[in-house]
């Protein structure tokens, strides 16, 4: 017989998981309910009085043509932003599988840049592209291209995309490495003696069998430039020049912290918990069904 | 349909892994080459250079008239079928076997055709729609064979195709693949480390070990007269048996421990008190001892298989073990000390320092 191994006391499983619940609890569950609870309240320009308006919040923010504006920018800005980010780090995967298979010390060093915080990529790039003192700038004046991201908004866009996929590259590279290391040596030598050549493998080959991954980072890239992209915002645009760049998220923090409409901030940032949880749900139900070929 | 050549092939790998040492090997059109030998010893990386897939580092391949060494593995005009038979996941059954024909521009039609033609001879047509996950080993195969057909190439490359399916479904696909080949007269060369696979499917047998073809040639030839000691006991099951001995000092007759003694033939002429090793198959030795050499076998463990039975025992005198397989079910109980008879005639001679046959000097490939 078998010695049956289990918990002799019905605490300890509770006491186990006590710890996640209670992070989940304090530094999620409350403040989600806070937002909830807030997003349905109005205040005085004083904060004398709150008033319980239902979803009065809601309603005012979709006829309000700011905030329309800014999910248009969000929609371009991240669009870009995860067109940008995978196509470069598939581009940098393809080569780097190609040369190395198995060498480990260039994969480690390639997820570096992942690990430097968003804000200080964004101030990067700010001195990277700054009109007075960036190298970059100084470069496309030589060129003849007049960078001033302060007051040209297509600019100012184009450097928080570039700010934002450079962070998100070293992750996705990584994913599509793994990705492509894992589809067998001899589906693309069968494809070589099938006479396609190395683009044509690429796209009838390589490319469908990377299909989950690439659903995986397309789900992955989508959350991050709407939610995780504030301090690179904040620390290259601050959502200027004219709100070209000012994103979703970089607005609730704008009407919630400067603005102080309180009310407006939380009923913005319970629609972004809501797109987060439907991206959510998409991802999941797509995995569960696994690969689609 | 092509001959293939091979003239002093070898292939160092980055890192120094020299892993062919040099091999000569000629291919008659339609002839069918099985290359067999332990793991490791460049099998794979052989068959590889011919496909195209692994440079070549030294030495010429030429498929027909063609030299293939600068070519790409698309324009030798060959197929190969892959061990795990590598077909493309999301595609159909169709579209696996169509693609190289449409990487080639052939139109709709002969496409068409050709796939259809190629699902016929291998009982495939009704699964054409399939994805490949959707079928059994066996049937996946036949696509990987499938795949290989539609193409009409030069030469046929397989490498293991038939060690991922189970022994009865392997029986059945080398009978078919053998006929395949038959009787669309494509040169093929196929690579196994099944002996039983080796000896039937081969037109021509390489037997390699460490990166050199120890010995080429006709299998029942190389199963009757093997080139060296290594290839003696590579092929054919169960192994050879292998005891030393010195030649006597008249250089007439061998002299084993246990007062052995085994009449030389003329044609041998080993000089006297050289270290021998002696080979005999299992089946060269007889229960009912005739007037000729006798080696006392006490015997171990007793398989018995129905159509015959193979006794493991240890001769007295001798360190090494030996295996007599005889037809039949035989009254041998374990324990006991059997008569065994040894027919000279059947008695290979290897040189126990090089291992190279005695019996045999002029057989062989390059070593
Ligand atoms: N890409 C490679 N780089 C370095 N050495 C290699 C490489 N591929 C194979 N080798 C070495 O070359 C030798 C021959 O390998 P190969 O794959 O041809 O053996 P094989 O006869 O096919 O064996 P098996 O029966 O196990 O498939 C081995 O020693 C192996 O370690
Ligand atoms: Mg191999």
């Amino acid at each position: 017989m078998q010695k049956r191994v289990g918990f002799d006391r019905w605490a300890l499983p509770y006491l186990l998981v006590l710890p996640q619940l209670a992070v989940t609890l304090v530094f999620f569950i409350w403040p989600a309910s806070e937002a909830l609870w807030q997003s349905m309240l109005r205040q005085d320009p004083f904060g004398l009085s709150t008033e319980f308006v239902w979803f009065e919040n809601f309603v005012e923010l979709f006829h309000d043509p700011a905030y329309l504006h800014s999910f248009g920018r969000t929609i371009v800005f991240s669009a870009s932003t995860t067109f940008l980010s995978m196509v470069v780090s598939l581009l940098m995967a393809v080569a780097a599988d190609r040369v190395m298979r198995g060498a480990n010390t260039y994969k480690t060093l390639l997820i570096w840049p992942y690990a430097v915080a968003p804000a200080i990529a964004g101030v990067l790039w700010w001195f990277i592209f700054n009109p007075s003192i960036g190298i970059v700038a100084y470069a496309l004046s030589v060129l003849g291209v007049d960078w001033n991201h302060y007051n040209n908004g297509a600019q100012a866009m184009l450097l928080v995309v570039i700010a934002a996929a450079w962070k998100q590259i070293s992750y996705n590279f990584i994913f599509f490495l793994a990705g492509l290391q894992a589809i067998p040596r001899s589906l693309i030598e069968a494809a070589a003696i099938d006479a396609a050549g190395p683009v044509k493998r690429f796209w009838t080959v390589v490319f469908p069998l990377l299909s989950p991954t690439t659903f995986f980072l397309l789900v992955i890239n989508v959350v991050y430039s709407f939610f995780e992209t504030f301090g690179i915002v904040h620390a290259t645009t601050s959502g200027g020049p004219a709100a070209a760049t000012e994103i979703l998220v970089y607005k609730v923090y704008k009407d919630g912290f400067i603005g102080l409409d309180l009310g407006s901030s939380a009923a913005q940032s319970v629609i972004l918990m809501a797109i987060v949880i439907s991206l959510t749900v998409v991802q999941f139900r797509y995995i569960e069904r696994r690969v689609a070929y | 349909m092509a001959e293939l050549h091979l003239n002093g092939v070898r292939k160092v790998y980055a890192g120094g892994v020299e892993a062919i040492r040099g091999v000569d090997l000629e291919a008659e059109d339609g002839e069918f080459v099985v290359i067999v030998g332990p793991s490791g010893c460049g099998k794979s990386t052989l068959l590889r250079m011919v496909a195209g897939l692994e440079r070549t580092s030294e030495g010429e391949i030429r498929i027909g008239e063609r030299v293939v060494n600068d070519l790409e593995p698309a324009q030798r005009d060959i197929a190969m079928v892959f061990q795990n038979y590598a077909l493309y996941p999301h595609m159909s059954v169709f579209r696996n076997m169509a693609y190289g024909l449409n990487n080639q521009g052939r139109p709709k039609e002969e496409i068409l055709e050709r796939v259809q033609r190629a699902a016929r001879m291998l009982q495939l047509e009704g699964l054409l729609e399939r994805k490949p996950r959707q079928l059994s080993g066996g049937q996946r195969q036949r696509v990987a064979m499938g795949r290989a057909l539609v193409r009409d190439p030069k030469v046929f490359l397989f490498d293991e195709p038939l060690s991922n399916l189970d022994a009865k479904l392997r029986v059945q696909m080398r009978v078919e693949i053998k006929a395949l080949q038959r009787g669309l007269g494509t040169t093929a060369m196929y690579v196994t480390h099944d002996q039983v696979e080796a000896m039937t499917l081969a037109d021509r047998l390489v037997v390699m070990n460490g990166g050199v073809a120890e010995q080429i040639g006709r299998p029942l030839d190389i199963y009757q007269r093997p080139a060296t000691r290594f290839v003696a006991g590579f092929i054919g099951s169960p192994s050879m048996n292998f005891l030393t001995a010195a030649v006597a000092a008249d250089g007439r007759s061998l002299e084993l421990p246990g007062e052995l003694r085994v009449p030389l033939s003329a044609r041998a002429g080993p000089t006297a008190g050289r270290q021998v090793t002696v080979g005999v198959r299992p089946e060269h030795l007889h229960l009912s001892p005739g007037s000729g050499p006798r080696l006392t076998l006490s015997v171990g463990l007793i398989e018995l298989l129905g159509a015959e039975t193979v006794v493991y025992g240890h001769p007295a005198g001798h360190e090494e073990a030996v295996t007599l397989r005889v037809q039949g079910v035989p009254e041998v109980t374990e324990g006991q000390d059997l008569e065994l008879g040894l027919d000279p005639a059947h008695v290979h001679l290897f040189d126990a320092r090089t291992g190279r046959s005695l019996s045999h000097p002029d057989d062989g490939g390059a070593v």
